[in-house]
């Protein structure tokens, strides 16, 4: 195999990691239960990673493999185990997530936002000059960034709309290893800061979420919101 | 490729393209059911107990209402001519069309099979039996609502190839193989999965061996025909699973084995390859409808919903690919 046939190859196999990614991120609008949602985001780190391997294959630097193997090791591995371990059981076995609209309009919306990000990512790539990776990283990234910020405005349980946040995260980077693999410094940076606030932000998800039983979930619940009662009289 | 002493061969294979689904329709749901039965631990029927049903069918007595009028009795030929119509479009067996295969391209077998559809329904209606006009309905919605996915996957498919003549379709996906990883190709096999579950009435949808009137969705249109028609009704229903898969597989999946020599050796190899094939995809089908459950009524807009959004990803991945 000849070295413009392994490129082909290894773009075509970009591309579909970044058309996976994008229907993912339609996944993460559209699932109803919770634990479905963190399999989902998994998913999405997973991919992100897989992009950067084969990036790294593209561009021939090193760089996007540690990115990628931090991406996996944090973001598919840690994070869900952190949320697995700091919120009740309770959160993954309730079925449906209510939602500020109703599923078919939001995939809707998701979808008018995918095309915007295509539309917009046109003058962006002229700028940065490059057809190839860059092509599929960035609009789907783009799109992955609009997807995100729907997911955290629709959803009104605590744990997909954080996962949301996070989602808008993994598409930037799933940009910007596109269009800047040369920038390892920015990646493994955001990286770290990556983890802090995602400590930072399970230890309010898990304070939200116990508040949050405690006032919507009453019919089940009756002697949890009684024990909440007498120890916080907020 | 087209010469001229070989247009007698050309007829002739695509009248054994014909036969191929006719003959061998029936067998693939026998080995659907077999095998669905045995995921479960049960035994089940031989896989030849299809054939047994429409040879007892076909000597059986036909009862007709005497509400009904002719549609009653017009559509299961409707049903039972319309996929080996489709049958005469598609690749089967070989990779280089046959003689009808400029005779319409894949939104005429669309039509074509969508008529044997609409006869259908009419004839659930037409019976006055309660339960044909409710399987009738909820057909319609599951059609309707899979109507904006076949667009879009046609849309896509003819954009990619330049055409929407099946045979020309599938070289496409295949050259260079690297091709075959195109998010586009991949999104639209997903998509066409979905749709083939909603349209074939497989589990996340309906439920195929339920013999419950009240959940019944593509089985409860059938229910007021007896001996023949009823045989016909069912043989028209296995060629139109066999058809779709046939589309699904050989047109947008896996466009290997089949027939590129003119010759009869080449296209009589290739009948137990499609065959062969059929079977991988039965596997595939039967883990589905063994781990999923079906869908209530109105989950189903959501499931066609999904398939909608993956054929609309498909078709953006490659339509403003930069």
């Amino acid at each position: 195999m000849d070295t413009t046939t392994a490129t082909l190859w290894l773009q075509n196999l970009n591309a579909l990691v970044g058309g996976v990614f994008l229907l993912v991120s339609f996944g993460l609008v559209a699932i109803r239960q919770v634990q479905g949602c963190v399999r989902l985001f998994t998913a999405l780190s997973v991919l992100l990673g897989l992009s950067a391997f084969l990036l790294s294959q593209i561009y021939a630097t090193w760089d996007l493999v540690v990115m990628g193997v931090v991406d996996i090791g944090t973001k598919a591995m840690l994070i869900p185990w952190l949320l697995r371990r700091a919120l009740p059981e309770e959160v993954y076995t309730r079925r449906e997530v209510t939602q500020v609209m109703n599923i078919p309009t939001s995939l809707l919306v998701a979808l008018g936002l995918a095309i915007i990000g295509y539309v917009f990512s046109k003058p962006l790539l002229g700028v940065s000059g490059g057809a190839g990776p860059a092509g599929v990283n960035l609009p789907i990234g783009f799109a992955g960034l609009l997807i995100g910020a729907l997911t955290a405005s629709v959803r009104r349980e605590a744990v997909p709309l954080f996962l949301g946040l996070l989602a808008m995260e993994n598409s930037a980077f799933l940009a910007g290893i596109g269009i800047a693999p040369e920038m390892p410094l920015i990646a493994e940076v955001s990286i770290a800061l990556d983890v802090l606030i995602l400590v930072f932000a399970v230890s309010i998800l898990t304070r939200t979420v116990h508040q949050h039983i405690g006032t919507t979930e009453v019919g089940a619940l009756v002697t949890l919101t009684e024990a909440t009662k007498d120890e916080s009289p907020s | 490729m087209w010469r001229k002493g070989r247009m007698r061969e050309r007829i002739l294979f695509n009248l054994l393209q014909v036969a191929t689904v006719v003959f061998f329709a029936p067998l693939v749901s026998g080995v659907l059911n077999r095998l669905k039965e045995i995921v479960q631990s049960k035994r089940g029927p031989s896989i030849l107990q299809p054939y047994r049903d429409l040879w007892k069918l076909f000597h059986k007595d036909e009862i007709v209402s005497a509400q009904s009028s002719w549609l009653f009795r017009f559509t299961p030929y409707v049903v039972f001519v319309a996929p080996i119509f489709v049958t005469l479009l598609i690749p089967v067996l070989t990779d280089y069309p046959l003689f009808f295969a400029f005779m319409g391209d894949m939104l005429g077998g669309g039509f074509v099979l969508a008529l044997g559809g609409f006869f259908a329904t009419v004839a659930a209606v037409d019976t006055g039996n309660p339960y044909g006009p409710v399987g009738a309905s909820r057909t319609r919605m599951v059609g309707f609502l899979a109507e904006p996915v076949f667009m879009i996957v046609f849309f896509t498919v003819s954009f990619v190839a330049g055409s929407t003549i099946p045979y020309i379709v599938q070289q496409r996906w295949i050259t260079p193989v690297a091709n075959f990883f195109a998010p586009s190709h991949v999104l639209l096999l997903l998509a066409f999965l979905m749709l083939i579950l909603a349209e074939g009435g497989r589990i996340p949808v309906d439920n195929p061996s339920g013999h419950f009137e009240l959940a019944m969705i593509d089985e409860s249109k059938s229910l007021e025909y007896s001996g023949r028609g009823f045989g016909l009704v069912k043989w028209g229903g296995a060629m139109r699973l066999f058809v779709l898969m046939c589309i699904f597989l050989n047109v947008l999946l896996a466009p290997w084995g089949l027939a590129h020599e003119q010759t009869w050796t080449a296209v009589l190899v290739a009948v137990p390859l499609i065959l062969l094939k059929i079977l991988c995809f039965i596997l595939v089908l039967v883990v589905i409808e063994s781990s999923l459950a079906k869908l209530r009524l109105f989950r189903i807009a959501e499931f066609l919903g999904a398939a909608f959004i993956t054929s609309v990803a498909a078709m953006i991945t490659r339509l403003f690919a930069f």
